[in-house]
C-alpha cells in the first residue's frame, strides 16, 4: 500500500497551484494512494526495450511558412480577461511579490 | 419532425420544411424536455433562428449542403464563437470564445444549425456526467440513472429526440460509453481524423471529437463533414477521407470479426454478456466470420490510461489561472502566485483537482519513469496488440461497457470504481484506432429497461470498414433509438 502522506499531498498541490482544505487533503491522500496502488500493476509488464508512445500517429516536421495570417486583435484577445487594459491589449494581474 | 439528420435534410431539400420551421420545432422540444434531463446548458433561440435563417437563404439561392437545416447540439467543451463555452466548469462559466472550433465551422459550412451547448463532465473528466458544475444529466431511458459520460448531455439529447445529431469528445470512452448507456450511435474516429482545434484540451494525445446520432448513416454523414486535415491542428492527419456513406453497402459477408475472448469474459454483467453474444450471432448470421484474437495488454488499459491522461491534463489545465480568461478569485490575493492558486482552487471541481494532482505526481521528479514513462511503454505494447489482431481480423468486437447504466450517486464515492468501468473503451484511445458503439439490445434491471451498447473497432483510418460493419448490424437489429416517453409524432 503506497501511502501518501498529507505532506506529499501538500507538495503536489503546491506544484499544481491548488489550495486544498484539510478535508480534501485527507480524502485525496487516500484516493490518490488507491489509484496509484492500482496503477502499480503496470510494473509487472515487461517493457524492456519498448519505446514510449507519446503520440500514436506522430507526424514529423509538420510546418508552415513563417508568414502573417489573420489572427485576433489585441482587444479580442483580452476580451475574456477578468481584468484587462483593453486599449493597450494587456492583461492586468496582481504584482509579483518576492522571488 | 423527421427522425434522422438525413430525413431532415431531405425534407429541407424537397422544400417540405424550412430550416427555420425545423429550428422552431427543435427549440420547443428542448424547452419542454430539458428541465427533466438537464442535457442542455445553453439554448439561445434568437441565435439559433438567426443561423437557421442563413441556411434558408442559402437554400433559396439553390445551395443545399449535406446537413442543410439539421439541428445539432455541441458539447460544451467545444468553442462556438460568442456562445458561452464552459467545459461544464465554474472556471469558464462566462467564457465566450472569440473563435469557432474547426468542427463547428465545417458543420456550419455544411448547413447544420447549432441549437445549443450540451452538458458534460467538467473538462470531459468523468463517466457519468455527475462531475458537471451545472448539475447531472438524467438518462432518458431511466431518470434515476446516469446517461454515461463525459458527453452525457449530447447522448441524452439524441436519445430523447431533442436533436438528431450532437457532437461529443472521446478521450477514454466519453462518446462511446454514453452512446451505449443512452441507446444511440456514438463514434470515436481514428486519432487525427478530426481536428481538435477549438476543443478545450483534456489529454492531447487521446482526445477526439465525434458524432452522436440515431443511425450509423447519420454518423457517417457527420464524420464526412467534420473530418479532414486542418492547418490549425498539427496532429490532424492528411490521410484522405473516403466517401463514408458509399461505404455503407450492408454487406458483411466474409468480414472477419475479432473477439478477444479472455478480455471480454472477465467482470462483465450477465445481461451485457448475453447482448454481446447475440450481437456476434447477428453478424455471423449475415455472413461474417468470428475469429479469436488476443489483446494481451488490454487489461492494463485502465491504469495506463489514467496515468497518461492525467499527466497530459495536468499540463493542459495549467492555462486556467485567472489571467487570460475564466474565473479569478475575489479573495484578496497576496500576489500573482496566490491569485493562481485561489482561482484554480475555487474554480475547479473535485474530480478535476484529483486528476490534476495525479498527473502532477506521475510527472514529478522521481516518479516519472516508474509511472508516466512506464504507462507510455505499455501503450506501445497495446498498440502492437491491435496491429497484430488486425492481421487476422477486420474489426474487433467488444461490449462498450461491462455494466448497464448505473444509478446517479452509485459510484461517486469511489473514483477508482468509476474508472474501472472504462475497461472496454480506453484501449481504442491509447492505440489511436477508430471505434463505435451501436445500440446492442436491452436488459431489465430494477424495473428499468436499459440500453446496452455493442462496440466495434477497426484499423487506423479504416472508418469505412468500421461503419460498414456497424451499419449492417444496426439494420439487422433495428433497436429503437429514442427512449420511451420521448417518442413524439414519428412514422413508425
Amino acid at each position: 500500500m503506497s501511502a501518501l502522506t498529507i505532506a506529499d499531498v501538500e507538495r503536489i498541490a503546491a506544484l499544481a497551484h491548488l489550495d486544498l482544505t484539510a478535508d480534501e487533503k485527507t480524502r485525496f491522500a487516500k484516493q490518490l494512494a488507491d489509484i496509484l496502488d492500482y496503477a502499480q500493476q503496470l510494473q509487472s509488464v515487461n517493457t524492456e526495450g519498448v519505446p514510449a508512445t507519446a503520440h500514436v500517429h506522430a507526424a514529423a516536421g509538420v510546418e508552415r511558412d513563417d508568414a502573417l495570417r489573420p489572427s485576433l486583435t489585441p482587444q479580442q484577445a483580452v476580451a475574456n480577461a477578468p481584468d484587462a487594459a483593453a486599449e493597450a491589449g494587456l492583461f492586468r494581474v496582481p504584482r509579483v511579490i518576492g522571488g | 419532425m423527421a427522425a434522422t439528420a438525413r430525413a431532415v435534410r431531405d425534407e429541407i431539400a424537397a422544400r417540405r420544411a424550412s430550416a427555420v420551421e425545423i429550428c422552431q420545432d427543435t427549440i420547443r422540444t428542448i424547452q419542454a424536455t430539458n428541465p427533466a434531463l438537464n442535457s442542455f446548458l445553453l439554448v439561445d433561440p434568437d441565435d439559433a433562428l438567426a443561423r437557421a435563417r442563413k441556411v434558408d437563404a442559402r437554400i433559396a439561392a439553390g445551395d443545399v449542403p449535406p446537413l442543410a437545416g439539421v439541428p445539432i447540439a455541441i458539447k460544451d467543451n467545444l468553442c462556438v464563437r460568442g456562445m458561452t463555452t464552459t467545459a461544464a466548469s465554474k472556471i469558464l462559466q462566462n467564457y465566450r470564445p472569440p473563435y469557432d472550433a474547426t468542427v463547428v465551422e465545417r458543420l456550419e459550412a455544411a448547413g447544420a444549425v447549432i441549437v445549443g451547448k450540451t452538458n458534460c463532465d467538467e473538462f470531459a473528466m468523468g463517466s457519468s456526467n455527475e462531475n458537471s458544475a451545472f448539475g447531472a444529466v438524467r438518462n432518458p431511458w431511466a431518470p434515476s440513472r446516469t446517461p454515461g459520460g463525459s458527453s452525457g448531455g449530447s447522448a441524452a439529447a439524441v436519445a430523447s429526440a431533442q436533436v438528431p445529431l450532437a457532437l461529443g469528445s472521446d478521450t477514454g470512452g466519453s462518446i462511446r460509453q454514453p452512446a451505449s448507456f443512452c441507446g444511440v450511435v456514438g463514434l470515436k474516429p481514428t486519432y487525427g481524423r478530426v481536428s481538435r482545434y477549438g476543443l478545450l484540451a483534456f489529454a492531447s494525445s487521446l482526445d477526439q471529437i465525434g458524432p452522436f446520432a440515431r443511425t450509423v448513416e447519420d454518423a457517417a454523414l457527420a464524420l464526412g463533414v467534420i473530418a479532414g486535415p486542418d492547418r490549425a491542428d498539427a496532429t490532424s492527419s492528411r490521410d484522405p477521407v473516403p466517401d463514408l456513406r458509399a461505404a455503407l453497402t450492408g454487406d458483411v459477408k466474409g468480414l472477419r470479426v475479432g473477439v478477444p475472448r479472455r478480455f471480454v469474459s472477465e467482470g462483465v454483467d450477465e445481461g451485457v454478456k448475453a447482448a454481446f453474444d447475440a450481437a456476434l450471432a447477428v453478424l455471423e448470421g449475415a455472413g461474417a466470420r468470428l475469429v479469436d484474437v488476443e489483446l494481451p495488454h488490454a487489461s492494463y488499459g485502465v491504469p495506463a490510461y489514467y496515468l497518461v491522461c492525467t499527466a497530459e491534463a495536468s499540463s493542459n489545465l495549467a492555462r486556467y489561472d485567472g489571467v487570460k480568461y475564466g474565473y479569478r478569485s475575489k479573495a484578496a490575493a497576496d500576489g500573482l502566485q496566490a491569485m493562481y492558486t485561489h482561482s484554480r482552487s475555487e474554480g475547479f471541481g473535485a474530480e478535476v483537482k484529483r486528476r490534476i494532482m495525479l498527473g502532477t505526481y506521475v510527472l514529478s521528479a522521481g516518479y516519472y519513469d516508474a509511472f508516466y514513462l512506464k504507462a507510455q511503454q505499455v501503450r506501445t505494447l497495446l498498440r502492437r496488440d491491435y496491429d497484430r489482431a488486425f492481421e487476422s481480423a477486420d474489426v474487433i468486437a467488444m461490449p462498450t461497457s461491462p455494466i448497464p447504466p448505473f444509478g446517479l450517486g452509485e459510484k461517486t464515492d469511489d473514483p477508482l470504481q468509476m474508472y474501472l468501468a472504462d475497461i472496454f473503451t480506453v484501449s481504442a484511445n491509447l492505440a489511436g484506432v477508430p471505434a463505435i458503439s451501436v445500440p446492442g439490445g436491452f436488459v431489465e434491471r430494477g424495473g428499468d429497461t436499459l440500453p446496452i451498447g455493442f462496440q466495434l473497432a477497426a484499423r487506423p483510418f479504416d472508418e469505412a470498414t468500421l461503419l460498414r460493419a456497424a451499419d449492417a448490424y444496426q439494420k439487422l437489429t433495428a433497436f429503437p433509438t429514442v427512449a420511451v416517453g420521448f417518442r413524439h409524432d414519428e412514422p413508425s
